[in-house]
């Protein structure tokens, strides 16, 4: 059997098992796997979103939860007025929000691009350490200005009154919405993969080996890095309105670094530059997660000699060392 | 009247009071190979990367094509048609032969801003890559890793690289570096080849590879041009033994 066979073999298993999840997980009476599998499958998309820019374009941001938190603060806030009553804002038209899932992604997506596209044009002016120093500046700066929003819960989050509505969909169900976060993970793969694969990806991946080659080759790379950038953000902003919609429950703690830590963790982990690298990250750190606080609060303490011995063992990640399994065989 | 491609007007550049070039006046006559060529620390380096836009000259111009392209970006002099190698081989180690050049050309045809279609089946671009490879005897060597080319491959690979997009321009810095005798000739003939189509501005320690190359010859001392002229003419020149050609020759 071919690598390649082989390959296309275990996404399928995977992604069989993950179709599967659902009813098996009410036949064994176990029904929070199914939600608990929904946070993965949008951490999974978050991950994949700072593959792109981390794993293809070499910039590391430390502060890609900002955009995650913008994705779901846009959602809470958007229900929290039309639920309310109260106008968003009266000029030039007044607006109430909405709850319609799609016109929701829309402005999520919107707001997230012209937040990267801003703080994007200062920050990746910088390079290496900065860039990370930066990174995480602009998204702690976010953090505390909603920590700061009193009239929108301030340090105490906002709860969201119901999920938004899905068309054809009955989002409140939680096997249904699994469902579907399941279909948009599947989008952001084939989307991400088509990126990474093309002239514009093939043109941020020489800029992460060596920027300066790519400008003299003719390329202005600042430009290339900022549009990854954007394109990086709007995917991190659509995994936070679902995330809003999962937990129904916006806090600023969306915006902290732990978060962002823990999201390029996910990267590192599964295996930066491979886009489904991001997916095994997002799923095995979050399951590790899940076992180890069963036994311990302190989970961390043993969550951190694993990344220890991946990292020392496994450069590339899990997905590398699948890969390297694969070839070998 | 002589057809000048590109001419410098009292170019100077000096890192942190230290003079590196100073009052550089240097024509480069269409379809010429010119060679610039110095002591260790003369400046020519820090010439070239005048000339291509990475650094920023102090005073003075450079005009290309009869335009003054002093304050121009790196990526919009690439575009211009002014194309350099390094001495320092910069290529993509983890990417194959012909997708550095691919990728090379792709800096010249339209703006990359295309996500969907993936780029390795582009037919223009791999048609092309395939040419510059072959002319840059690398036919063996298409799908390698640049990374894990000879050093000398390497070095046509840098100097192939330079030539994606039909520049009008090549500065080439030390193409010959650390290439040894054997692997200098072959580079020699294949910058031969190139004479009368591209102008070039060839950087060279390889006095062999510039007496066999160089149609005009600039000699650079100190951060300042003692002397411009034919082989024979620098051959002859007394300032020029003095400072430099005793030494080697």
């Amino acid at each position: 059997m071919s690598s390649i066979n082989r390959k296309w073999i275990f996404l399928l298993v995977c992604l069989s098992l993950l179709i599967l999840l659902p009813p098996v997980s009410q036949t064994l009476d176990e029904s929070y796997l199914i939600s608990s599998m929904t946070r993965v499958l949008i951490f999974a998309m978050a991950a994949i979103s700072l593959d792109l820019i981390v794993g293809y374009g070499g910039m590391v941001s430390f502060g890609h939860a900002a955009f995650v938190g913008l994705g779901a603060y846009t959602a809470a806030i958007l229900s929290f007025h039309i639920n309310d009553g109260s106008p968003l804002f009266t000029m030039p038209f007044a607006y109430d929000g909405t709850n319609q899932l799609w016109a929701v992604l829309l402005v999520a997506i919107g707001v997230a691009a012209l937040v990267a596209t801003l703080t994007g044009m200062i920050s990746l002016r910088t390079h290496r350490i900065h860039f990370i120093m930066i990174t995480l500046a602009f998204a702690q700066m976010l953090y505390y200005l909603f920590i700061s929003l009193d009239y929108y819960g301030g340090e105490d989050g906002l709860p969201m009154m119901g999920r938004n509505q899905i068309p054809l969909i009955d989002s409140g169900d939680d096997t249904s919405f699994y469902y579907f976060c399941l279909l948009v993970l599947i989008l952001f793969i084939i989307l991400a993969r088509r990126l990474v694969g093309s002239h514009f990806g093939r043109v941020l991946q020489g800029c992460k080996y060596n920027e300066k080659r790519m400008q003299t080759l003719g390329f202005n790379t600042y430009r290339y890095r900022l549009t990854a950038y954007v394109i990086a953000a709007m995917g991190a902003a659509v995994a936070g309105v679902l995330l809003a919609n999962k937990t129904e429950y916006v806090d600023p703690g969306l915006f902290s670094w732990h978060l962002s830590g823990e999201l390029l963790v996910m990267v590192i982990l599964g295996g930066m530059g491979s886009i489904y690298g991001a997916v095994i990250g997002a799923i095995v750190y979050l399951l590790l997660e899940q076992i180890f606080s069963a036994y311990t609060e302190h989970w961390m303490i043993l969550l951190g000699p694993v990344l220890i011995l991946v990292v020392i063992y496994a450069r590339h990640g899990i997905y590398g060392y699948l890969q390297k399994l694969n070839q070998n065989a | 009247m002589p057809d000048i491609l590109l001419s410098t007007e009292n170019l100077c550049k000096s890192y942190a009071g230290l003079r590196a070039n100073h009052n550089l006046n240097l024509q480069l006559l269409r379809g010429e190979i010119h060679a610039l060529i110095g002591p260790n620390g003369a400046g020519k380096s820090t010439a070239v990367a005048q000339l291509s836009g990475e650094l920023a000259s102090d005073s003075g111009r450079i005009i290309f094509e009869g335009r003054d392209i002093t304050r121009m970006a790196v990526h919009a002099r690439a575009r211009a048609g002014v194309s350099r190698s390094f001495q320092v081989t910069s290529v993509f180690d983890e990417m194959s032969v012909l997708d550095n050049l691919a990728l090379a050309i792709q800096a010249h045809h339209g703006h990359s801003y295309r996500f969907w279609r993936a780029a390795k089946k582009d037919r223009f671009l791999n048609t092309q890559a395939n040419t510059l490879a072959d002319q840059f005897g690398l036919e063996q060597a298409h799908d390698l890793l640049a990374g894990t080319l000879a050093h000398g491959e390497k070095r046509q690979l840098e100097v192939a690289m330079t030539l994606a997009g039909n520049p009008s321009l090549l500065l080439l810095d030390e193409p010959m570096a650390g290439i040894g005798p054997g692997g200098s000739k072959k580079l020699t003939e294949l910058l031969d080849a190139l004479r009368g189509r591209y102008t070039v501005l060839l950087v060279e320690h390889d006095m062999d590879a510039v007496f066999a190359l160089a149609d005009r010859i600039s000699v650079l001392v100190y951060g300042e041009i003692i002397a411009t002229g034919s082989v024979d003419e620098i051959r002859r020149d007394k300032k020029v033994q003095q400072a430099y050609l005793g030494e080697v020759c």
